[in-house]
């Protein structure tokens, strides 16, 4: 931190600077003239939070992905099938059993287990062939998008959260100031602040067991350099079945959250999987940071957007993603390699 | 001039005695074929076949030859037929302009050229598998921006009664017309793929692919050898989506959508990327499946739905045992044959 201030004292400067203004639009009550140029703050905070919520679910699909890239080289192009056929198995675990927790476990499970399958049985067969891995994976990606179409039909789905998430919270934000000068607070889905909250926790301990444990050192190294790794003695393709169930099982996680407040349907997985895309990116390929970067900015131009500029929102996903590609091909956080 | 020709026809044969016999009977075979096949045959199965098998052609030019597998083959070629509905007749007469066939096709496939270009110049940044992650991406971003814009491209409804200009009295979309129509366009598109090949652009394209920093070296500006590929890539595909709307006579934005987007790179796969009679081959692998697999599948007692399932399995077993395509199957077992038959290499071994 201190490091990147004292090498970009501009950049530094200006990222401060954008972060003041940022708190100051949505602490401060806004004075009229701001009103009418942006419209009324409580729209402006709803899409806000709305692009933070959205940035959260595609972070817990991305980072998988880019775990999995970084580390093994392995294109996943199935990723976005492993976010939807997460979320139709947390569908009918939670139906069955009226457990909307008791879904995360056993989504994490089937669908990690399934990675485990995927790399066993493709990816090791393929190792270092990119594009035959692509390809694979786009036919894996097709017949898997057509069974779940066969079992779970064209409808669509939304998972049920339970009642104790149920309807909104109150958070210390003024979003509006009554004549009488009374401060009406911001009140938001409570589903949504504790999807937040289980992105923030899972990707503060992914970068915790990535940088603290021995696990993390094997697999940083293991993104580093792959065959020095194997030749100390370490059996990696352990260290591979491990990260790419845990990745595969985030994706089927998220797909639970994803069914909880937006809904699952067919197509779900395309567009997951170039949310993830574009989100690495932008981010950097193999960076969890980067994939952070990315979601929240891809999740908060696509709601900025929708509130803003209805017509052209995916137009600014995809500026920002030229813009990045234009300037920084590695990504944002990414190593030129 | 006269005694050189003479010279070289001694020493090797003219080159129409050079063109072996199986093409001589392809060509007969489809020249002859609307003595012989029915209207749905010519104008569905072929006709699609041919148009698909261009907009393949394109792509297994830049995978084959520039090393770049783009997914942005099926954006361009839509591209093409929008800026024929647009500047052309449709059915949506406030958004066409209704300009004569002369002035649209040229400016429809200078835009499609254009807009690959561009997009190449993008791509080209980055390499292998970043490429085709960043063209997905932005042929996504083409289908939601077509989707969602009203003023140019009349949104999620698209244009429809595009059809080919009544030219020379004929009336272009029916069947046997159109057969030769996109005959000719394929055998052109064909032809112009072959010549670059082996011409000294497509020579050192091929040189890029495979060591772009020996090239560099060499003098060759590797980016410009690359982006040019995309040009002359999206000029074909332009052709092939040109020809795509008059057949469907409508474009929308599912016509550049995801899965055609991905059929594309089946098709181009499943045929094999090393030459450029494979994305035919694909095509007509594809168009024949599609078209005759729901009584197949009722068949065997399944939903004719299923057809992506069969499609998708057959392309997984086709990239996962010989990732160069039927082609490629086609060369190992005339190898193997030709291995069998030797003497000195051992028959029975």
């Amino acid at each position: 931190m201190q490091g990147f201030a004292r090498r970009h004292p501009v950049w530094s400067l200006l990222i401060a600077l954008a972060a003041a203004v940022l708190a100051w639009l949505i602490f401060a009550p806004w004075s009229e003239g701001l009103e009418s140029v942006l419209g009324a703050k409580r729209i402006f905070l709803n899409a806000l939070f709305g692009g933070i919520t959205l940035g959260a679910l595609y972070f817990l699909v991305a980072s998988g992905f880019t775990l999995i890239f970084g580390l093994m080289r392995n294109v996943n192009l199935a990723h976005g099938s492993l976010y939807l056929l997460g979320g139709y198995l947390g569908f009918e675990v939670s139906e069955r059993t009226g457990s909307w927790l008791l879904a995360f476990p056993v989504v994490f499970l089937l669908v990690g287990l399934l990675g485990i399958v995927l790399q066993h049985q493709v990816f090791r067969r393929m190792e270092g062939e990119e594009l035959r891995q692509t390809m694979v994976t786009i036919g894996l990606s097709v017949v898997l998008a057509d069974i779940m179409l066969w079992i779970w039909g064209g409808q669509s789905y939304t998972i049920f959260a339970p009642d104790w998430l149920f309807g909104p919270v109150t958070l210390p934000i003024i979003s509006d100031v009554r004549d009488s000068g009374e401060a009406i607070y911001l009140r938001y889905p409570a589903v949504r602040m504790a999807i937040l909250a289980a992105a923030i926790v899972i990707g503060v301990a992914m970068w915790l067991v990535l940088n603290r444990t021995r696990l993390g050192m094997l697999v940083r190294a293991g993104v580093d350099d792959r065959e020095m790794l194997s030749a100390s003695g370490v059996r990696i393709q352990y260290v591979f079945l491990a990260v790419f169930a845990f990745g595969a099982g985030l994706a089927g996680m998220a797909g639970i959250v994803g069914g909880t407040f937006q809904s699952l349907s067919p197509g779900e997985d395309t567009r997951f999987l170039l949310a993830s895309l574009v989100v690495v990116i932008v981010g950097g390929m193999g960076s969890i940071p980067g994939a952070a970067i990315g979601a929240l900015a891809i999740g908060l131009s696509e709601q900025m957007g929708l509130v803003y500029a209805p017509t052209y929102s995916v137009v600014f996903t995809f500026l920002i993603m030229a813009a990045v590609l234009a300037f920084r091909p590695q990504g944002l956080l990414g190593e030129a390699r | 001039m006269a005694v050189v020709e003479d010279r070289r026809a001694g020493v090797q044969p003219m080159w129409v005695e050079r063109i072996p016999p199986v093409w001589w009977a392809l060509g007969l075979i489809l020249l002859t074929m609307p003595a012989w096949a029915g209207d749905f045959i010519l104008f569905q199965v072929m006709g699609w076949t041919f148009i698909l098998g261009i907009i393949a052609l394109s792509l297994m030019f830049l995978a084959g030859y520039g090393g770049m597998v783009s997914l942005i083959q099926m954006s361009v070629a839509a591209m093409a037929g929008y800026m024929v509905a647009i500047f052309g007749a449709s059915g949506v007469a406030e958004i066409s302009m209704g300009l004569p066939w002369w002035l649209y096709i040229p400016i429809a496939i200078g835009v499609a050229a254009l807009f690959g270009t561009i997009v190449g110049a993008l791509a080209v940044r980055t390499a292998g598998i970043y490429t085709i992650m960043i063209t997905l991406a932005i042929a996504s971003a083409f289908f939601y921006f077509t989707r969602q814009n009203y003023t140019i491209f009349n949104g999620y409804s698209g244009f429809n009664l595009v059809v080919p200009p009544q030219l020379f009295g004929v009336d272009w979309r029916q069947a046997v017309p159109f057969y030769y129509l996109t005959l000719g366009c394929a055998a052109i598109c064909y032809a112009a793929v072959v010549y670059v090949s082996r011409a000294p652009f497509g020579l050192a394209l091929q040189g890029v692919r495979d060591n772009p920093r020996r090239m560099a070296a060499l003098g060759f500006n590797v980016t410009a050898h690359r982006v040019a590929a995309y040009t002359f890539a999206s000029v074909i595909a332009a052709i092939g989506g040109i020809l795509l709307v008059w057949q469907n006579a409508q474009i929308a934005p599912g016509t550049a959508g995801i899965p055609a987007v991905i059929d594309i790179l089946v098709i181009a796969v499943v045929g094999g990327i090393g030459r450029p009679i494979g994305p035919f081959i694909g095509a007509l692998i594809y168009v024949v499946l599609s078209t005759f697999s729901p009584d197949l599948l009722t068949a065997f007692g399944l939903s004719g739905e299923r057809f992506n399932l069969l499609i998708g399995l057959g392309f997984l077993a086709v990239v996962f045992f010989s990732p160069d395509g039927v082609l490629g199957l086609w060369e190992r077992w005339q190898a193997r044959r030709a291995r069998m038959s030797d003497p000195l290499k051992g028959g029975g071994a």
